[in-house]
């Protein structure tokens, strides 16, 4: 899924300077499920903003909905008779979501309520961690499932570099410890008993289709009518 | 491994079979020229090449190739060292014309530190391409003439290529494959990361020969004299994949203060003396890090001195 993290609300408070009615927009989907965007975080964020602007002596309507999807069309609907009402729409959907409301509805400012971080998994509530960049060309096949593009901090494709130690990357997240994306991939090898494929060079890579070839595109002739 | 590809001075020596002395010199972080000239000026004699390294930590610096440049005036052998980590596949081949137009004869493919560790933790990193395949890369457009892309290349360039190897880094059981697989993109000769656990370091070689790979490769020993306990304390706690073994870090604490650097100079000196008699050691790369003053001595204290002159 996408994962994103709560904005802070200073930065949010500092889009909606001057604003009367606002609404705050939330999505059923990935930022739910990374409770960062979901029905829960619209009712927490929009209380905190009532309040912030009730203590300043402002008169600022606040309104909540939560969308199934902000991601589509058919959902993004919903809201079509009722935006022009507001002069602002805090957006708790990945950046996705935020663009295509702003996409959709040209005349009401649309402002982000949360940074998108990357796709990754729930590897525990309150942990979630990354596991892929989209390139656009999928190499885990040869690489016992564990990808080196997301998961490498140099997304070495023949990895590891010489900074691996006991199984860590030579990065640090602040104080916090990273797994080697490499030592999982020869770790992965090995009790598939394929460590001998370890030493297949993989070669230089096609980026065309990763973030370098510019924005993509998925067509599907058979699906379009 | 006798047949002599390039106009290298450096394989030169070691295809004649003579134990090879390398050694480096970090750029300045500012654009003074002199600051090269006189570390090379200082080991010039005691070495057949002198890398330099490529913004070494990820900290900014003047370039390598520039530096290499101000080398080759003074008559030297440079080893151009390239990490991955800054240029894409378009810069990296450019640099590597660059380097060829000046007759820079030998590079080190590198994937370099992550930039968290350096001046620009913020900046993007690049590795369009990484260490392994840079090495395919200069072997394609020497051999083959050829650009990645597929063009002809009007005079190819002529380089020695060389790589890092970490006989300490994990996991150990890739160490010896993860050579094999560098040999396999065409690597020529290696520079080791610095030997402090000797042990460590001769089993790796004796996994290597049980494959047959120091007969595929020349492997140059890396080496860098400890200044002090402080410093043996350092590398052992905070740089990664470095390997110090507590009896080497000991032996520094219980020296006094004011003869550690001496001690250290001794420890780097009996390696080598050690490390002389392994099969498969071709030489020597000494990075005596902001100490190039030292370097002298040790090349002189370990009978690697004088230097082989060629014909
Ligand atoms: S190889 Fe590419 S598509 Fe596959 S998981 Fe990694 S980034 Fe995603
Ligand atoms: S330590 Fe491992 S994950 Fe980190 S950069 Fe090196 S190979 Fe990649």
């Amino acid at each position: 899924m996408i994962v994103a993290d709560k904005k802070p609300i200073e930065e949010i408070i500092e889009y909606l300077k001057g604003k009367q009615n606002i609404l705050i927009l939330g999505c059923n989907e990935c930022v739910t499920v990374c409770e960062a965007g979901g029905k829960k975080e619209v009712g927490v964020l929009a209380s905190a903003l009532r309040m912030y602007f009730q203590n300043q002596g402002e008169d600022v309507k606040i309104d909540e909905v939560t969308l199934e999807r902000q991601c589509d069309h058919e959902y993004l609907e919903e809201i079509r008779d009722r935006v022009d009402q507001y002069d602002a729409v805090v957006s708790l959907a990945c950046g996705v979501g935020v663009q295509f409301m702003a996409e959709k509805y040209h005349s009401t400012h649309i402002y982000p309520g949360v940074n998108t971080c990357f796709l990754g998994a729930t590897e525990e509530r309150g942990l979630w961690t990354e596991r892929c960049q989209a390139c656009g060309q999928c190499i885990l096949a040869t690489t016992g499932g564990i990808c080196p593009v997301s998961r490498c901090a140099k997304r070495l494709l023949n990895g590891p570099c010489g900074g691996s130690t006991t199984g860590k990357c030579e990065v640090k997240k602040g104080d916090e410890e990273i797994d080697c994306g490499w030592q999982l991939i020869v770790d992965r090898l090995q009790a598939l008993d394929r460590l001998d494929e370890y030493e297949t060079l993989c070669p230089v890579k096609d980026w065309s289709t990763d973030r370098a070839g510019g924005p993509r595109k998925v067509i599907r002739e058979d699906l379009k009518q | 491994m006798t047949d002599v590809k390039t106009p290298s001075k450096l394989e030169k020596i070691l295809a004649a079979g003579h134990l090879a002395v390398t050694s480096e010199c970090g750029p300045p972080r500012g654009s003074d020229p002199e600051v090269i000239t006189k570390k090379a000026e200082m080991i010039k004699d005691h070495v057949d090449a002198i890398n330099i390294t490529d913004n070494q930590t990820s900290v900014t610096r003047m370039c390598s190739l520039a530096s290499c440049i101000h080398l080759k005036q003074m008559g030297l052998e440079p080893v151009l060292q390239m990490v991955t980590r800054d240029r894409n596949r378009i810069a990296l081949q450019s640099d590597i014309l660059g380097a060829a137009s000046f007759d820079i004869y030998n590079i080190l493919c590198l994937s370099g530190d992550h930039q968290s560790f350096g001046d620009c933790p913020q900046g993007q990193n690049v590795h369009d391409i990484d260490s392994m395949q840079l090495i395919q890369t200069v072997r394609h457009m020497r051999d083959e003439g050829k650009f990645l892309g597929g063009d002809d290349i009007k005079r190819p360039p002529q380089m020695f290529v060389g790589a890092a190897a970490n006989p300490f880094a994990d996991p150990f059981e890739i160490r010896v494959p993860r050579l094999a697989k560098k040999i396999a993109a065409g690597v020529e000769f290696i520079q080791t990361q610095c030997i402090y656990n000797l042990d460590k370091f001769e089993k790796w070689m004796e996994l290597a020969r049980d494959r047959g790979l120091h007969e595929k490769v020349y492997i140059l020993a890396g080496l860098t004299p400890l200044k002090s306990a402080g410093m043996a304390k350092y590398m052992k706690n905070r740089v990664p994949g470095m390997d110090v073994p507590d009896d080497v870090v000991k032996r520094m604490a219980d020296t006094p203060k004011e003869k550690q650097s001496e001690e250290g100079i001794k420890i780097c000196i009996e390696s080598i003396l050690r490390l002389k008699e392994v099969q498969g050691v071709a030489g020597f790369h000494i990075m005596a890090i902001e100490w190039e003053e030292k370097v002298p001595g040790i090349v002189e204290e370990t009978g690697l001195y004088p230097r082989p002159t060629l014909e």
